[in-house]
């Protein structure tokens, strides 16, 4: 009954969302918030926070096939599930997105193979693949002998991903918060840390639910390592602001996010640093964290932070104008010069939250379906596992 | 006509005789002109790929340029069917192919203006990032969007370091010129008046705009050819490319900035 109410209420939302790319197909992006300046906008937020996260979720699966702890082996499959169906919900929202959505067969047919985007169709198709079939060798005890193969290419493939995920805006010369490098290893590093903390919390509502035991053993063990994840998360987005703020050329669009761009500047300090990172930090390193209560606050908001930064990197860099005529006032019928404001629409909100839907969907249906959680994880079954 | 029906091995009648030779008559009326158009215009034939030999590009005179003219861009919307930004109903959505740009030095109050519109890089950002490679570069150095790959992914606005690209937001109206094809959810820029190019008219829509109303702001012309008006002119004027630091080699070449 619990599976077909949450199964409902989430079909409920994607319906939502396919109304949504109905209105927005039908009549343009005309209807979105989304303009000639602001050209990505709440659709991609949502797209590319869980495309990064999909590639995070598959943490748990690559420590158990790759480093071999064998305490996260009965944990492996369902933290490829969950890669493969937030990777499923990120794409959906992003071809949907699309202005000629329509056209998505011509995307699949004509490539050029000096775009970013090309080579991420073939990133996200490759990790469907490789995710696939490392699934396959972890269910079919036939093949098992292949899921540490399966599992390292699925690594490799995920991090290449990421890195992938990450020059979609780091080659982008035109904007002065893109163009760096910097961006795809801080992508890694934020996939570890969004994925890793949705898996958390995923993982403890289907214990939870299905009235199954997990024990701290497990919990407490990956919070450790999330806090890792957060606190390189944070170092990244330390460094990147320092080296920016050291060149003259950056002062402009450092000022904008950092103190005097309103909504964005409110959304970097308390969205993606307070809320993603330093409370976080604060629960799972002190006593605080020893609570499930607490671990799992630190994860959903670790994910609020999470869809503060991607806004704040994708929305922020794109609200500050292009410095065509450095030290000159700009002024056009076309904004230049301007603070770029944007206002999402109700369509692209429930576009992005039909496509956490599908992937929540998709994970729901591969719980209880392919049934990849063990009976207990208390802590005398993990304790046994380990040796 | 005798000796041609003598080789015919059924004669033709006397009716079918005069069709043919008014036909042949309306023929000649028709196409002659059009050909001769081709002769003098130069014109490249539609089966010719454009070469690249040449380079259009074009030259603007910031000195010249004038204050609160706009007759470029007014030029440009009336060739190619684009809506006005004015009469437009979503300001912030609605495409400009080229806009006015008024520049101010915040310390000596020296004003600048100039027209901003796809600068036709040589290595443009836009080509390098399209997914489909709808955004292409001809050989001529003309930057276009394949109107029919084209998927609205709005990469290459993202990419483009002078925002010289327009999504189309909504149905267009009726204003849609027969060579100038656009469409819902493409994007689009300046296209160099490619159709009056390939007609051979030797200019563009904002080009002969500006000439028209006496400023002389903007030159049009062949950037390969050292005899060519623009590459004299060239020649002369010293010149810059904006944002030259990115190194993208451009066919829009300013005076005055």
């Amino acid at each position: 009954m619990k599976y077909w109410l949450l199964f409902a209420g989430l079909a409920l939302f994607v319906l939502f969302g396919a109304l949504s790319w109905n209105y927005m197909h039908h009549h343009g992006h005309v209807v979105t918030g989304m303009d000639n300046q602001i050209v990505w906008g709440l659709p991609h937020v949502f797209a590319v926070f869980l495309i990064v996260a999909a590639s995070g979720a598959l943490n748990v699966a690559s420590i158990a096939s790759v480093f071999n702890q064998k305490m996260y082996k009965p944990l492996a499959p369902l933290s490829a599930v969950l890669a493969l169906a937030l990777m499923l919900g990120g794409l959906l929202v992003l071809v949907l997105d699309l202005g000629r959505s329509d056209r998505l067969i011509v995307a699949m047919t004509h490539f050029n193979f000096k775009s970013m985007f090309t080579w991420n169709v073939f990133l996200y198709s490759g990790f469907f693949g490789l995710v696939g079939i490392y699934l396959w060798t972890m269910l079919d005890r036939s093949v098992a002998s292949y899921a540490k193969t399966a599992g390292t290419a699925a690594f490799i493939w995920r991090l290449i991903l990421t890195t992938g995920t990450g020059s979609l805006f780091g080659f982008l010369i035109a904007r002065e918060l893109y163009g760096t490098s910097m961006l795809a290893p801080m992508f890694i590093i934020l996939s570890f840390a969004y994925g890793l903390a949705i898996f958390l919390m995923v993982l403890a509502a289907a214990y939870a639910w299905s009235g199954r035991v997990l024990g701290d053993a497990v919990i407490l063990r990956l919070k450790k390592l999330l806090a890792v994840f957060v606190a390189a998360a944070l170092y990244f987005t330390v460094v990147y602001h320092l080296t920016n703020l050291y060149f003259a050329k950056m002062e402009g669009i450092e000022a904008f996010i950092l103190r005097d761009g309103g909504f964005i500047t409110l959304l970097f300090w308390f969205g993606q640093i307070l809320i993603g990172c330093v409370i976080p930090l604060l629960i799972l390193l002190t006593n605080l964290g020893k609570s499930r209560i607490w671990i799992m606050a630190a994860c959903s908001l670790i994910i609020l932070g999470g869809l503060a930064q991607m806004y704040v990197t994708i929305i922020g860099a794109q609200a500050f104008p292009l410095d065509m005529f450095p030290g000159l006032i700009e002024n056009s019928s076309f904004a230049d010069g301007q603070i770029h404001h944007y206002s999402p629409s109700i369509p692209e909100l429930f576009l992005g939250l039909g496509g956490v839907a599908i992937a929540l969907i998709a994970t729901l249906f591969g719980v209880k379906v392919l049934r990849l959680l063990p009976a207990s994880l208390d802590d005398v079954t993990v304790a046994k596992l380990e040796h | 006509m005798s000796d041609t029906n003598k080789t015919v091995d059924v004669p033709a009648s006397p009716d079918r005789r005069k069709f043919v030779g008014a036909a042949t008559a309306f023929a000649g009326v028709t196409l002659a002109p059009g050909i001769l158009l081709m002769e003098v215009a130069h014109g490249r034939p539609e089966e010719q790929a454009a070469s690249s030999a040449v380079r259009w590009g074009m030259l603007v005179d910031a000195t010249k340029c004038s204050t609160g003219c706009d007759d470029c861009v007014t030029a440009c919307s009336t060739e190619n069917g684009w809506t006005p930004v004015e009469s437009s109903p979503h300001k912030s959505q609605a495409p400009q192919w080229i806009r006015k740009l008024e520049l101010q030095d915040p310390l000596t109050q020296m004003e600048t203006n100039l027209p901003m519109m796809c600068q036709h890089c040589a290595d443009a950002p836009c080509v390098d990032v399209c997914p489909t490679g709808a955004s292409f570069k001809r050989a001529d150095g003309i930057v276009l969007v394949n109107r029919h790959t084209c998927i609205g992914c709005r990469y290459c606005m993202m990419a483009c370091p002078y925002k010289a690209r327009s999504l189309v937001h909504e149905s267009l109206n009726d204003t849609q010129k027969p060579d100038v094809p656009r469409g819902i959810g493409c994007v689009e820029s300046c296209t160099l008046c490619v159709q009056k190019i390939d007609r051979g008219d030797g200019t563009t829509a904002c080009v002969e705009a500006c000439t028209a109303s006496g400023h002389n702001a903007l030159m049009f012309g062949d950037m390969n050819d050292p005899e060519s008006e623009i590459s004299k002119r060239l020649r002369q004027l010293p010149t810059k490319q904006v944002r030259a630091d990115l190194n993208l080699d451009l066919g829009v070449r300013y005076h005055g900035i």
